[in-house]
């Protein structure tokens, strides 16, 4: 229970952060081919007898490296790139799982995720690449933002964006495999987007929308385990539920809570008239 | 008088597209030149050949003597606002800082006290130093176009470029726009590239007509013949309130008694 509620606490960090930045800088697609590209690494550390977190972890890496680079040279679009990767990866994990001789093992965990199965050999790797992310966001804080803003203006007074936008996508690597244990490879992309769409409602700030999407993080993966553990449903699933609709019900507060307020602004100047 | 630009028979190709031709183009310190042209004529291109964002073809270009992109502090770049993301949730001060980044990258950097005073100093100069706490998707175009404008000041450059800093800006906000150029003239070379016949009839110093090639350099004096050449047909280019005649007279004009 207690790395259960570790892993919480790193997810929620590191969704937080690459949260709000891929949602603003529209990266959703991207980050969901890294995810799926995910699980060929997963069967192949099966494959290869390593830990099938390590072989996520690289795989998502050499994906992420990978679309940059396509990205950079401009042949093809990065959609069909990402779109392709997407499912050769899942194709590519079922492939390497069915080669191994045997039962295949149960490997639905890190498809849909299954916090309370969090071994000390994922928390290790969830607590060094949770530290890598913030580290790397807060030291060169001030480059990202000039480079998420605009990357041209960056690029011309002499920022290496080419850099920065690599390691953005490997960044988003090492997000997606963090995740892969709390809310599954087929789920992550809820857990990268919830939090950050709801705390943009409520902050117009980048620093706190970071801060807002890390709390609201860290409620939906509480709130979901308790349920998780109560229901014993996988817990990615009731994760995934409890922060899309609490975004959806948070949407429609501010939504009606707009309109109560345009409404009495306009009473109030017909009063005023 | 030092020639901040020198461009010898540049051409840049997209692949196998000509963007543009043979341009032979000298800037001379203190220059406010106006570029116009077609949509697609190479206006743009030219500029980020000029910024060193793109590679050239044949030909080659000087900023201050050097090649593009090695002047980094002294050329300053003020792209269309339409084309930035309002979205970002960014304040007006945050974005003019970013001009005081350093190159390469700078991990733990903090922005210095001077640094910020350079901000606000071109908030002032520009006019929007009151808005410095808003996030910039409250501002409207003229404003944002402004920002962008204080952004690059903070470099302090000795060349101004400016890609239609005046497109979807209301008339208040574009005249306030001239004026700043106007004054910041006084400092820095200035490179406008425009739709604007307005600014190049009472503002521009030079004008500079391009369509794939430099079709004309000048007075910003336009002739019908000049007009065909830039556009391709015969235009009727009409300006209001212009105080001073940017087309020559007609023929017929001069027939009529």
């Amino acid at each position: 229970m207690q790395n259960a509620f570790l892993a919480s606490i790193l997810a929620s960090v590191v969704c937080g952060i690459m949260g709000v930045i891929i949602v603003e800088k529209k990266l959703v697609m991207m980050s969901g081919g890294i995810a799926h590209t995910a699980y060929g690494g997963v069967g192949l550390g099966y494959f290869l007898g390593i830990e099938p977190i390590l072989g996520a972890f690289f795989f998502s890496v050499s994906a992420a490296i990978g679309i940059g680079y396509i990205k950079r040279k401009g042949g093809v679009q990065s959609d069909v790139i990402i779109g392709l990767l997407w499912s050769m990866g899942m194709a590519l994990g079922i492939v390497f799982i069915a080669l191994m001789p045997g039962y295949p093992p149960d490997l639905s965990s890190y498809l849909f995720g299954n916090i309370l199965s969090v071994t000390k050999m994922d928390l290790r790797l969830m607590i060094i690449l949770t530290c890598i992310v913030v580290f790397v966001v807060i030291a060169l804080f001030n480059d990202w933002k000039a480079y998420l803003f605009d990357e041209e203006f960056a690029s011309i007074i002499g920022v290496k964006t080419a850099f920065l936008e690599y390691l953005l996508l490997v960044l988003v690597a090492m997000t997606v495999v963090v995740l892969i244990r709390v809310a599954g490879i087929i789920m992550v992309l809820a857990l990268l987007i919830a939090p950050a769409a709801t705390a943009g409602l409520f902050s117009s700030k980048l620093k706190g929308r970071i801060v807002y999407a890390i709390a609201f993080g860290i409620l939906f993966c509480i709130t979901g385990l308790w349920i998780s553990y109560l229901m014993n449903i996988a817990s990615g699933a009731c994760i995934v539920i409890i922060a899309v609709v609490f975004y959806f019900v948070a949407y429609m507060i501010c939504a009606i809570y707009t309109k109560m307020k345009r409404k009495q602004m306009a009473e109030r100047q017909q009063i005023k008239d | 008088m030092e020639k901040v630009i020198q461009i010898e028979n540049l051409s840049v190709y997209y692949g196998k597209t000509v963007a543009i031709k043979n341009i032979c183009l000298d800037i001379e310190q203190g220059e406010f030149l106006g570029i116009i042209g077609p949509n697609g004529g190479g206006k743009s291109t030219l500029l980020k050949a000029v910024l060193g964002l793109i590679p050239v073809t044949t030909g080659s270009i000087r900023i201050f003597g050097k090649e593009p992109g090695n002047s980094r502090g002294e050329v300053g770049y003020v792209p269309q606002f339409a084309a930035m993301d309002r979205r970002f949730p960014i304040s007006v001060f945050e974005v003019v800082l970013t001009g005081r980044l350093g190159t390469g990258l700078s991990p733990f950097m903090r922005y210095s006290k001077a640094d910020k005073i350079v901000a606000y100093e071109q908030l002032e100069r520009v006019g929007i130093v009151d808005l410095a706490e808003r996030q910039i998707s409250e501002l409207s175009g003229g404003e944002f176009q402004r920002l962008l404008i204080a952004r690059t000041l903070t470099m302090r450059p000795r060349l101004l470029l400016l890609d239609e800093p005046t497109a979807s800006v209301d008339a208040t906000s574009r005249e306030q726009i001239y004026q700043l150029l106007e004054d910041l003239n006084k400092e820095m070379t200035i490179l406008l590239v425009t739709h604007d016949l307005l600014a190049i009839s009472s503002k521009v110093h030079k004008l500079a007509c391009l369509n794939e090639s430099l079709v004309y350099h000048g007075e910003p004096e336009l002739s019908q013949t000049i007009v065909n050449k830039l556009y391709g047909c015969p235009v009727d280019l009409i300006a209001h309130g212009v105080p001073h005649r940017v087309l020559k007279e007609h023929e017929e004009e001069t027939q009529i008694d």
